[in-house]
């Protein structure tokens, strides 16, 4: 191509971000090109599974009515696992059978190309199979992108390129990506009849369950295990922070990791006689507010995990709403300036204001501190073991006379909680 | 399951040339960690005979791991566009 085309926004990436903003801009009438390295959006995207839809219902009114969407969660499991025992808390509630329904498992090949549907039917131009390699600059400022050697020129670039953002890079919007920030998830997706998926997990028709799993299955390591039910696969995987698997001595690497969370009791029976059906990697940025870049230059604008936008408590894992909602407020920020014809920083800054008020960085203010929290193993090893083992002690009857339950628990407590406990519990009490 | 086995149920449209590059002689006098072996979820990185690192890049599944890790020598870019891994479920 000889001569660089011109279009108004040009977004880097066809994941939920910045198909999100797209949709959002075609919809107003602007000239969107979206550039995705992958066959067809969501050909390269991993989740875990499970996007929340209150927070966006304001964002995308009736979108979700037909969305493929796989099971809408009315179950949700934690279980803290030990060595040999494990506790599992189990929250059933009829506020989660209620319409419309407080979240959804997804699949992303599934997921992404109908996002991508609904955006193209708005007017957004989707070119697949093409990989953005550079920013075009012009005093200062970015005016473009190249791909496959063609130069397109825009009034705003937005940088959706996901959680390893070369864009950003590029920009000099961002920090040094450092180990500690960022996690890594290995995920299988299982395929199981949906009535053995329905009977296993004590579901309805339609229902779905989340569980959540921390303790001994990541051997000491910063992370956890995940598993979400589809309609008919089950997503199962294991997420651990890149610095724990760099310090872990002696190595251990996440596909084992996942090989041993499969043949653990609890987890067994749930998969037993399914199939695998695809093997997955992908990080996850966990960084919190801390190691966020900025999220706007000139001519440029950064949505979802590319700018740092997931949240992991441990409880609960977000990235995807926040994806969808930076994306729209994106959306929003490039049509006001597009009003003023200026694409200034302090024209794009706008999109920072807007994210503050918004859920999204509300949120990940509430959960400021849980970044460092989490790096805190005795989360991992000790708690886990300890609850496990106590319950375990509470239940054992053996040949001697049973103690006391006060003493039994006295003791343990005594084992497992020193004054660092009391200092770990006190942080739990900030979050 | 093998890694191997694990990457076999996935597709892949593999380009003739590697996304991944890496210096082995400055990977090897300065490297001791070698945390690639470790970090990476497809196992793309094995250690050779003479101590140096092999690459399978065909089997990347583009997460990027690590170069978060690596501090040395290696340089990582994402497959070309319709190159590498193709979810059918994701
Ligand atoms: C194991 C795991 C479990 C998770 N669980 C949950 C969960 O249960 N709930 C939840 O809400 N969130 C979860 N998350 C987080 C969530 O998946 C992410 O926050 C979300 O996918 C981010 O969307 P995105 O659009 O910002 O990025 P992505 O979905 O990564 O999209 C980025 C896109 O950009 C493309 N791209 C990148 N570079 C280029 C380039 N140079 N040229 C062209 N295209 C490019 C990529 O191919 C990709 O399609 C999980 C993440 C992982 C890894």
């Amino acid at each position: 191509m000889a001569e660089a085309e011109k279009v108004e926004v040009v977004i880097v990436g066809a994941g939920l971000a910045g198909l999100a903003c797209a949709y959002h801009l075609a919809a107003a009438g602007l000239e969107v090109l979206v550039i995705e390295r992958g066959d067809f959006p969501g050909s390269k995207n991993v989740t875990g599974g499970r996007l929340y839809l209150h927070p966006l219902r304001s964002f995308f009114p009736h979108l979700w009515e037909e969305a493929p969407l796989e099971r809408h969660v009315t179950k949700e499991r934690l279980t803290a696992m030990g060595k040999g025992s494990s506790v599992t808390v189990e929250l059933s509630s009829e506020r989660f059978k209620e319409k419309p329904y407080h979240s959804h498992t997804i699949l992303r090949a599934k997921f992404d190309p109908w996002l991508a549907e609904r955006a193209a039917q708005k007017g957004a131009i989707i070119v697949p199979k093409s990989r953005v390699d550079d920013l075009l600059w012009q005093e200062g400022r970015v005016i473009g992108i190249v791909a496959s050697e063609a130069e397109i020129h825009a009034d705003v670039v937005v940088a959706a390129d996901g959680a390893f953002s070369f864009m950003v890079e590029k920009a000099g919007l961002g920090k040094r990506r450092k180990p500690q920030d960022y996690a890594v998830g290995a995920k299988e997706v299982i395929e199981l009849t949906s009535g053995a998926i329905e009977e296993r997990f004590g579901l309805s028709h339609g229902e779905g369950a989340a569980q959540l799993f921390f303790g001994s299955l990541t051997e000491g390591m910063f992370g956890g295990g995940f598993l979400y039910t589809n309609i008919d696969t089950i997503s199962l995987g294991v997420v651990v922070g890149i610095n724990a698997l760099m310090e872990k001595e002696p190595g251990f690497e996440l596909h084992r990791l996942l090989d041993s969370f499969k043949e653990r009791p609890e987890v067994k029976p749930l998969i037993e006689g399914g199939h695998p059906v695809e093997y997955s990697a992908h990080i996850v940025p966990e960084g919190g507010l801390e190691s966020m870049p900025q999220v706007y230059g000139h001519g440029i604008l950064v949505v979802g995990d590319a700018a740092g936008l997931a949240l992991n408590t441990g409880l609960i894992v977000r990235g995807m709403d926040f994806a969808l909602a930076s994306g729209a407020l994106a959306a929003q920020t490039i049509m006001e300036a597009k009003k003023r014809n200026d694409f200034s920083p302090a024209s794009l800054s706008r999109y920072e204001e807007l994210l503050k008020e918004s859920f999204v960085l509300k949120g990940l203010e509430t959960f400021r501190e849980v970044p460092r929290f989490l790096q805190n193993p005795r989360l991992f090893n000790l708690y886990p073991q300890a609850l496990s083992e106590s319950l375990e002690r509470l239940m054992w009857i053996g040949e001697e006379p049973k103690e006391k339950i006060s003493t039994t628990l006295w003791r343990e407590a005594r084992r497992a909680f020193r004054f660092s406990a009391v200092r770990d519990l006190l942080r739990v009490w900030r979050i | 399951m093998s890694i191997d086995a694990k990457l076999a149920l996935d597709a892949f449209k593999i380009d003739e040339e590697s996304h991944i590059q890496i210096d082995q002689t400055r990977c090897k006098e300065r490297c001791q960690t070698r945390y690639c072996l470790y970090v990476c979820p497809a196992q793309v990185y094995t250690l050779g005979q003479e101590g140096e690192i092999l690459i399978r890049y065909e089997g990347c599944l583009e997460c990027g791991a690590c170069t978060i890790a690596c501090d040395t020598t290696l340089a990582w870019n994402y497959p070309r566009g319709g190159f590498g891994v193709q979810y059918r479920f994701g």
